[in-house]
Formats: structure tokens, sequence, C-alpha cells
């Protein structure tokens, strides 16, 4: 996690170096500013990106947890799909401002509305791909499986969820992007993270604290999508084997 | 063995039903082939024995139990499965995909091993080379090897076959076919096989039950079912050429003695010996083996003119193809149309020579035949 961490925020610096360059070559103003800031600021700016990520984190393992398990039942029960399926897009399609603020009245202010409105946010991904992942397997594989006598139990976690694990990463990924975007405009509902400098920054018009929350947002968006990407690769190191012959 | 008494299948908002009134019997040790044009109800029947499909109505027995009281898993455990499309995990080695029964019936891990090896030398794979190889490393005839092989590794007395060679080419899938019924000739187990193939159930059965829109048209004996065709649909299933079709029932082994044909000559044989040989022979050639009595080539009359040493080693021409002992003199046939030979040098799995037959064999078994 430390070097986690680390990476970031190097990463953070080496952008800011960059911008710096820039700034030299001409208009010192917004982002000599911005620079000035996060420079001045950079513990703060480090202690959001780190609520910031805990916020997604744990939001994730709810969501994925929750999302594979809806998408193993309705894989198993046709007429359900379509209906969960359904749902899941509706909470999609709700605006996130919209959605944060139906959260208060139940939740309150604070850390929890937030990862309740990021998991609603992040199911459909999770929940088709795994949905999609399971029924898309080759029917071959599964009834040979059934005819040699394996139970449902052993089909499900030796065969059927192995083979889609691919799918349903991809899912996780695109979920986890979303999220991190998501979670910035949770600030709004006292979640924390770098929203708050985002948001604190609209209503200030201080504009670098706006654009030093949007890089750390996008520096964490881009690591994670990385970071999963390249765990489920190592992950997977039988599946090199298969697809390199 | 298995038996199947007024078996009948209706699927879910269907009025005609898949499989109707079906009793069928199969002998401990028999391979019963169904045979049938698509959707005849074939796959269904072999499906509600292990169950995949619970039937409607009728009753299954296995070895006098009750197959709809038992539990299906353990049922399915004991009932090797085989289909067309194999199946095979592509995210397990061959080992483990061999091993899925054995672990499922928790057997311990030594002995696991044991058994994986030595059905993979048993259906020709060595274990050494392919145990660890994923299923896409491997061409289609050694995947429905490892299908086969996963199906009978736990020993099971019964096994379901569901087009098990219908997905390779037809050099491939006689070969399979051949060392399939050698298996089976050592591990004697109780197969219902289901095939459109007629030549193939005449080949491979000890019974076939011909079906036709879900019921059972005739089971008898592929001897019986070409002699005797019980209906219209029946012959006109087997074909109008029953005698060639024959030739699937009959092994080369079984005529090879009958056939009694003079034996090959060593390399070391002088020209004198060749001459006289030549002239003895029906089909103007002599074949030649080395000590250990494995097929070199064969000599026809042109060789001996154009010879080019002493020894008979010196001058023969190589064989294109041979056929095994095993196989019916359908494959002898062929082998003797591909080669443009009126003969063909049968050897064994050795490749250690075992005699040649000819067309004129071929002719006297279908005329002693009809």
């Amino acid at each position: 996690m430390d070097q986690l961490l680390g990476m970031a925020f190097d990463a953070f610096r080496a952008a800011g170096n960059g911008i710096e360059s820039i700034a030299q070559a001409g208009d010192r103003g917004i982002i000599a500013h911005t620079i000035d800031y996060i420079s001045r600021r950079s513990d703060l700016i480090l202690e959001l990106m780190l609520e910031h990520l805990w916020l997604v984190i744990l939001t994730l393992i709810i969501a994925v947890t929750i999302s594979v398990t809806i998408g193993i039942i309705i894989s198993y029960y046709e007429s359900l799909a379509q209906t969960v399926l359904g749902i899941c897009q509706v909470l999609m399609v709700i605006p996130s401002m919209a959605m944060l603020a139906f959260m208060v009245p139940l939740f309150g202010i604070g850390f929890t509305t937030g990862v309740v409105a990021l998991v609603l946010y992040s199911l459909l991904p999770v929940v088709r791909n795994t949905y999609t992942g399971i029924r898309e397997l080759d029917p071959a594989i599964v009834e040979a499986a059934k005819g040699m006598g394996m139970t449902e139990r052993r089909i499900l976690f030796k065969i059927k969820i192995p083979l889609a694990r691919p799918v349903i990463m991809a899912g996780v990924r695109t979920a986890a992007v979303m999220m991190i975007g998501i979670a910035a405009i949770a600030a709004y509902v006292g979640a924390g993270g770098l929203g708050e400098l985002i948001f604190s920054g609209i209503s200030r018009g201080h504009q670098p604290m706006i654009i030093a929350g949007a890089i750390g947002v996008s520096i964490i968006a881009i690591a994670f999508d990385y970071l999963l990407y390249y765990g489920e690769k190592r992950f997977s190191v039988e599946g090199s084997t298969r697809e390199g012959n | 063995m298995i038996k199947l008494e007024g078996l009948t299948k209706v699927f879910k908002g269907h009025n005609i039903p898949a499989v109707k009134d079906l009793n069928l019997e199969v002998n401990e040790g028999d391979v019963c082939v169904l045979v049938g044009p698509s959707g005849c109800g074939k796959t269904t029947t072999m499906k509600m024995i292990n169950r995949l499909y619970e039937p409607t109505g009728g009753k299954i027995y296995i070895r006098g139990e009750d197959a709809l009281q038992m539990d299906p898993i353990k049922l399915r455990l004991d009932i090797g499965y085989v289909i067309q499309e194999i199946g095979l995990f592509p995210h397990m080695t061959i080992y483990e995909n061999i091993a899925t029964v054995p672990n499922e019936k928790q057997w311990p891990k030594d002995q696991v091993k044991e058994k994986v090896d030595n059905v993979m030398s048993l259906v020709g794979l060595d274990p050494e080379i392919f145990k660890n190889r994923y299923p896409s490393a491997l061409s289609g005839g050694q995947r429905q090897r490892v299908g086969v092989a996963r199906a009978m590794v736990s020993d099971p007395p019964i096994m379901l076959m569901d087009e098990p060679f219908g997905a390779v080419d037809p050099i491939t899938r006689a070969r399979l076919q051949n060392e399939f019924l050698r298996i089976q000739e050592r591990v004697d187990k109780t197969i219902v096989f289901v095939t459109h193939d007629i030549d193939e159930a005449i080949k491979m059965s000890d019974t076939i039950a011909v079906m036709r829109e879900g019921e059972l048209v005739q089971h008898a004996t592929p001897s019986d079912l070409l002699s005797a065709p019980a209906d219209e649909f029946v012959s006109n299933l087997v074909g109008r050429n029953r005698s060639i079709k024959r030739l699937h029932l009959i092994r080369v082994s079984e005529i090879l003695e009958e056939v009694d044909r003079a034996p090959a000559l060593k390399e070391d044989t002088k020209e004198e010996e060749v001459k006289k040989r030549l002239d003895e022979s029906d089909i103007r050639t002599v074949i030649v083996v080395d000590r250990d009595n494995k097929l070199k080539g064969v000599i026809g009359v042109n060789d001996l003119k154009r010879k080019t040493g002493e020894v008979a080693g010196d001058y023969f021409q190589e064989v294109s193809d041979t056929v095994t002992d095993d196989a019916t003199l359908n494959d002898a046939l062929s082998v003797m149309l591909e080669i443009g030979e009126g003969y063909v040098a049968v050897v064994n799995e050795d490749e250690k020579y075992q005699g040649t037959i000819t067309l004129g064999d071929l002719l006297n078994v279908v005329r002693e035949d009809s």
C-alpha cells in the first residue's frame, strides 16, 4: 500500500514538473499557481487522495461481492435476469447528484452515504459481465461436467467462475474507473476524498485547487485500471500458456 | 445391464413426444448403437439414462436397480460420458481434465495419478508428453482420446457415447474406432453409443437400435439388421449396398487364417527363390520382411527385372499403406482402392507382418455371406 502511494505521489510530482516546464515557456498564470499550490499543500492533497482511495477500495469490495453474487444468481434464473439487469441499468442512469441527494435522507451526511451510492452505481457492469460471462460459456463444457457427475456447486466454482473470470474482471475494471470519478462527487455529501478539494475550489473560485483535485482523481483512475489489468494478467498465468499454443 | 421400459419424454411446450414408449435392453459387455436420422430421439434417450433429462414416463433399470430412484450425481459418477463436442475444460491441463471424476469421488492422490497414467496409455497418449498440456494444444483426434480417457478413468461399468468420433476427419475416425474396439475388447464395458452414421453403427455395435420419430423401429444384431430389415425405413437406412456394408462386420484378422497365403520372404533371399515365389503368387507380388518379421516392402515382377542387387533386400519397393489386423474388411478395401493395388499387407500393432489379403478374398467373403 505504501509503495502504491509512493508511486502515486511520484507520478503526481512528475506531472507537476511537466506542467511547470510548459508554464515556463509561456503563460505563468494559472499553471504556476497550481504548481505552487500543489507543492505547498502536498500533505493535504495526499491525505485526500488516501481518503479517496479508501472510499473506492471499500466500495469496490462491497460492490463486487454483491454484483458477482447477483450475476451468478440470475445466470440460473433466466426470467429474473432481464428484470435485474433493467434495474441495474436504471440505477446507473440516475444522475450522480440526484442519487446522492436521494441517499441523504436515508443515510444522513457522510462516508456511508457515499459508499452506498457508489455501490448502487457500480452494480451494472459487474452484474452484467458476470451474467454474460457465465451464460456464454460453451454449453458442451457445462454438459460434460454435469454428465460426469459434478455437483452444480462444483461446476460453479471449478468450471463456470474460472472460465468467466476474464469477462468478470473486465466488468470490475469498468466499475472501478467509473467509481473513482463519481467518488469525487460524493464529497458533496461529506464522503471526503479529492472531491472536497474540487468543491471548495469551486465555491471559493480557487482554480489551482480544482485542478489539483482533478489531477489527483485522474492519477488514481489510471493507476487503478493499470493495476487491475496487470493483476488479472498475472493471476491467470495458466491462461497465457493456454493461449500461447 | 441397462433396461428401458416404456420410456417416454415430452419436452415442455411440445405436443409430440421426443421419445415414445421405448423398450430396450442392453446386455452386459455389449455395445448398443442407437442410430437414426437427426431428431429421432436417440440423444434424448441416451441423456435419460444418466438423467440429464428426466423421463416423462417409464422406467430405467441399471443392474436391476431403478435409476430414477437413485441420486443422479452418484448415478452419473458411475457412468462414463463422452459427447461429440468433447467439452474438455480449457482452463485445466489434460491431467486435471482426466482426473475430474476421481477427484469428485475423492480418491487418494497417488491412486488418481496411477489411474490417469494408465488410462492415458490405454488411449494412446503418452502421459509424460501430454499430462501438462492444455486442451487447446491438442489436435482433434487427441482431444477425442482425452474425452474417452476422461470418461473411462474411474472404470465405470457403463459408458454413454454421443457421436464421440463425429467431429474428426474420416481417417482419424476410422483409427479411433479401431482403437476403441481394441480397448473395448479388453475392458468389456456396457456401452450405449449414439450415431447417425449407419456404417459406424454396423462397425461398432453388438446390437443396433434403429429409431425413428421417437420410436424404436428395430433392435437387432448388425448382421440380422442387414439380412432382415424390419421395414422399408430400416432397409433405406441400411442402403442398397448391403454386401459392402457386411465388410464392416468382419475384421481382417478373421479371414487371414482362411486365406493362408505363402509366408513373406526374408531380406537375404536369392533371386531364384524370389522368382519361384513370384510365379506361384496369385498377386504376382511377394512381401519382404526383416529378421524380426517387420514389413520392409514388396517385390513385383518388374522390380525383379530391374533388380539392383543380389538379394531381395536390395530391390524391394516400399509399400505406401497397410492395414492393421483389427481393421475391418471395409478399411482394407479402402486402402486397396487408395493405393491402387489388388492387395494390401496386414501388420499388427507392432508393425509385424501378419499376412496379405486381396480383392479376391473380399469377394469370396461377400459371396459366401449373401
